[in-house]
């Protein structure tokens, strides 16, 4: 502890050491007690030295910024669900754009994670709902010709992030396992199909840029 | 854990990850490790909601599991891993200097991602150079797969623990609840032989039929991709402790710059190439380099005669500082640099490199004449208050104000040495002391709080400007459209006027402050690099 104690300020009262051999001579006031909280601004009694400039700087500065960028765009940026509506509508056990947190975004390995963990993969949906429907309705053989069919057409569409590539090139080899949980957590209990099920609303909640915040 | 590295820990993984991720991390950071459903209980989240979180934490490495005894699972938070989020963009600029844009890019893909195979990561960086690359050129999987190979070789990549193999007898044996994965220390750089064959491929906004022609074709051309790909299972992360190797390297080579000459340092410096995979980590010493090999080993460059290196190592050798140590006599004479950081076991004086970082810092805050104390005192070890004044020439109450200043924010403590049996306050010397250890641990704190500070106040100033910024966005949008469909010039200057003169002003202010924000973030990541560095040699040697 500090050297505060009693006896200071009061004509100085004795201390356990010789305060002399720290440099306190006789008669010398020491400094009032602190009553408060240092100010959270404190005066700065000197400028700080400039930033070292240069090439590397200026690139390590340009990969910090494109980094957080990136990150913010990928998929293991989890973003929040949408807050729910005000009222429950009809349509949403139809939207298909809800962003469902029951479902995650990228294909992860699951051999090498704990079983508790696995969730549904959520594929990318983006302007394409009639595969969901044949898939689950569709005999296993004819599986893996549709899905390659299917692949390949998602692959011709103008995809916005490079992420939903690479989840393809992941997902060729892991179809299976994502069956499995397509048909245990049925999103759809409905015989309409859902490409005709139009509210009119084609924004949904599920935007998948990242307009609530501007990144440098 | 202190409360500033839980904060830091916290804004970084928001930053990053986002609400939800920082949410969890932060309840294993501050209550330890615990299974899923109490997770979900202290968060207040969703169960799949937390199950996500996890699922990007462990990809990250930022969070471990562990099957216990009865069966469930315990997620631990890895502190010390998080905080290297900050260094990314050091590991990134490294590996570019190391290896060119390939290299760059496949560290950058292995960071964003957590750990990848190697096919993924050489289609992915091949794609990325590809964009770079005039029309019609591509770049070929060989380069990158290259690149990949010599990472490896070096080190600075590494195999991640595998999922062990399960035998098919024991396909009634029910199944862990978690995987245990596990590498052998002789497998992690072992690259699996593959053949990746192909170049990258750009993302095209026109002629979709035509593209999906192309794709089935190269598809069957790399056999089959569509079927699990041949390196399934094997995955890579970066290395992040050859890293710091290089970067204490980097610092040994300066110094001894600093202090001799430049070709003294070319010296070091490749005695630490040739030593880079054989030192093992933690080790002080590298292995005992004979100066025959050294001189076969100097860069091609460097034309200085047999003799003269062997006058500069005896040079290092003899250096009071002792980077470079003499060990024997065999071919030509063996030396190995010492490359631990702290002071050493024996009675020689202590490192200097911790005291350069320590240094800086003081001016800046206390005063050039209280650096000179504080050099003064780590020279003479123990000086009295009379004594300080005198070796440092600085007026009796000048001296005691710093000291005492010093002296409250723990940089140097008092040490009580009597001189009779009952320790008479009359009897005794006291004695001011430069404590490193707590010098340093208190120097980290105040790293980790600036580093805080400095990431509040960025995304501060990102808030208060929000509307600004997308404004900015939409209008860089809306003119970029328009010179793509060949606006006149006239139009394009219509709509860049959306934006007021002082709109710009205000803009420009803005990005030079977050500019200079996050510049100031890497340069303190340097000083918490230093700092750690040295007070984790110094915990081993104890």
């Amino acid at each position: 502890t500090s050297m505060a104690g009693r006896g200071r300020g009061r004509g100085r009262g004795q201390m356990t050491f010789n305060v002399e051999a720290v440099g306190i001579g006789k008669g010398d006031a020491l400094p009032p007690p602190t009553l408060q909280p240092s100010p959270l601004f404190p005066a700065l009694e000197r400028r700080a030295a400039p930033l070292p400039g240069g090439e590397e700087g200026e690139y390590m500065l340009a990969l910090k910024q494109e980094l957080r960028r990136a990150m913010r765009g990928l998929p293991y940026f989890v973003k929040p669900g949408a807050p729910r509506r005000d009222i429950e509508r009809y349509s949403d056990k139809y939207q298909l754009s809800s962003p469902v947190d029951s479902a995650i975004d990228w294909n992860p390995d699951w051999r090498r994670l704990p079983r508790e963990l696995k969730i549904r993969v959520r594929r990318p949906r983006k302007g394409r709902t009639a595969p969901l429907i044949p898939k689950q309705h569709m005999a296993l053989d004819k599986e893996e010709t549709i899905k390659k069919l299917e692949s390949l057409e998602k692959k011709e569409e103008e995809v916005t992030s490079e992420e939903e590539e690479e989840k393809e090139e992941e997902e060729e080899g892991k179809e299976e396992e994502e069956e499995e949980y397509d048909e245990e957590e049925h999103e759809e209990e409905t015989d309409y199909v859902l490409s005709y099920f139009d509210n009119g609303e084609s924004f949904g909640p599920d935007s998948d840029d990242n307009g609530d915040e501007a990144v440098y | 854990m202190t409360q500033a590295e839980l904060r830091l820990c916290s804004l970084l993984l928001h930053e990053h990850f986002g609400e939800i991720v920082e949410k969890v991390g932060n309840s294993l950071l501050r209550t330890g490790p615990r299974p899923l459903r109490l997770l979900v209980g202290d968060t207040g989240l969703l169960s799949d909601q937390v199950k996500k979180a996890l699922c990007v934490l462990i990809q990250h490495n930022l969070v471990r599991y562990e099957v216990q005894p009865r069966g469930s699972v315990e997620y631990e938070a890895r502190s010390e891993r998080i905080l290297r989020i900050l260094r990314y963009p050091r590991y990134i600029y490294t590996a570019k200097t190391l290896y060119g844009d390939p290299g760059e890019l496949l560290v950058e893909e292995l960071l964003l991602h957590g750990h990848l195979s190697m096919s993924c990561a050489v289609a992915r960086v091949a794609d990325r150079l590809t964009e770079t690359m005039e029309d019609g050129k591509a770049m070929d999987y060989a380069e990158v797969s290259g690149t990949f190979v010599r990472l490896a070789d070096t080190h600075f990549i590494q195999r991640c623990p595998m999922v062990p193999e399960i035998p098919p007898s024991s396909a009634k044996v029910p199944l862990p609840p978690a995987p245990a994965l596990a590498i052998a220390e002789k497998d992690m750089y072992v690259v699996p032989r593959l053949s990746l064959v192909g170049k990258g491929k750009r993302r095209h906004s026109g002629d979709e039929e035509e593209e999906g022609e192309h794709k089935a074709k190269r598809q069957k051309q790399e056999g089959g991709s569509s079927e699990t790909p041949p390196d399934d299972g094997i995955y890579w992360q970066v290395n992040l402790e050859r890293f710091h190797q290089h970067f204490r390297d980097q610092a040994l080579v300066s110094a001894v710059a600093s202090r001799m000459d430049q070709t003294s340092s070319e010296v070091v410096r490749t005695m630490l190439r040739m030593s880079e995979v054989t030192t093992a980590s933690g080790a002080s010493h590298t292995q005992p380099l004979s100066s025959n090999e050294i001189f076969r080993s100097l860069p091609a460059g460097y034309n200085i005669g047999k003799q003269v290196l062997d006058q500069y190592l005896a040079l290092l050798a003899d250096d009071p500082l002792e980077f470079v140590g003499k060990s024997g006599d065999s071919g030509g004479g063996t030396y190995t640099v010492k490359v631990i950081w702290g002071p050493r076991a024996s009675q020689a004086p202590p490192s200097p490199f911790p005291h350069l970082s320590l240094i800086p810092v003081l001016p800046h805050r206390f005063g050039s004449r209280c650096a000179r104390i504080f050099r003064l005192l780590l020279r003479k070890k123990h000086l009295e208050q009379k004594q300080v004044e005198d070796f440092a020439m600085i007026l009796a109450k000048e001296a005691k104000d710093m000291l005492h200043r010093m002296l409250s924010e723990n940089l140097v403590s008092l040490q009580e040495i009597p001189k009779t049996p009952d320790h008479a306050p009359s009897r005794t010397f006291y004695l001011y002391t430069v404590n490193v250890m707590a010098a340093a641990r208190m120097l980290l704190h105040r790293c980790y709080k600036s580093v805080a500070n400095l990431m509040e106040r960025r995304q501060h100033e990102m808030r208060e400007n929000k509307r600004l910024l997308e404004k900015s966005q939409r209008v860089e949008a809306i003119l970029a459209s328009m010179q793509a469909t060949g606006a006149e010039a006239a139009q394009l200057h219509e709509v860049e006027e959306m934006i007021s003169g002082p709109e710009r002003q205000q803009l420009e202010t803005l990005k030079r402050n977050v500019n200079k924000m996050d510049a100031s973030e890497n340069q303190v990541d340097e000083t918490i690099f230093v700092l750690e560095s040295f007070i984790e040699s110094t915990m081993k040697r104890l």
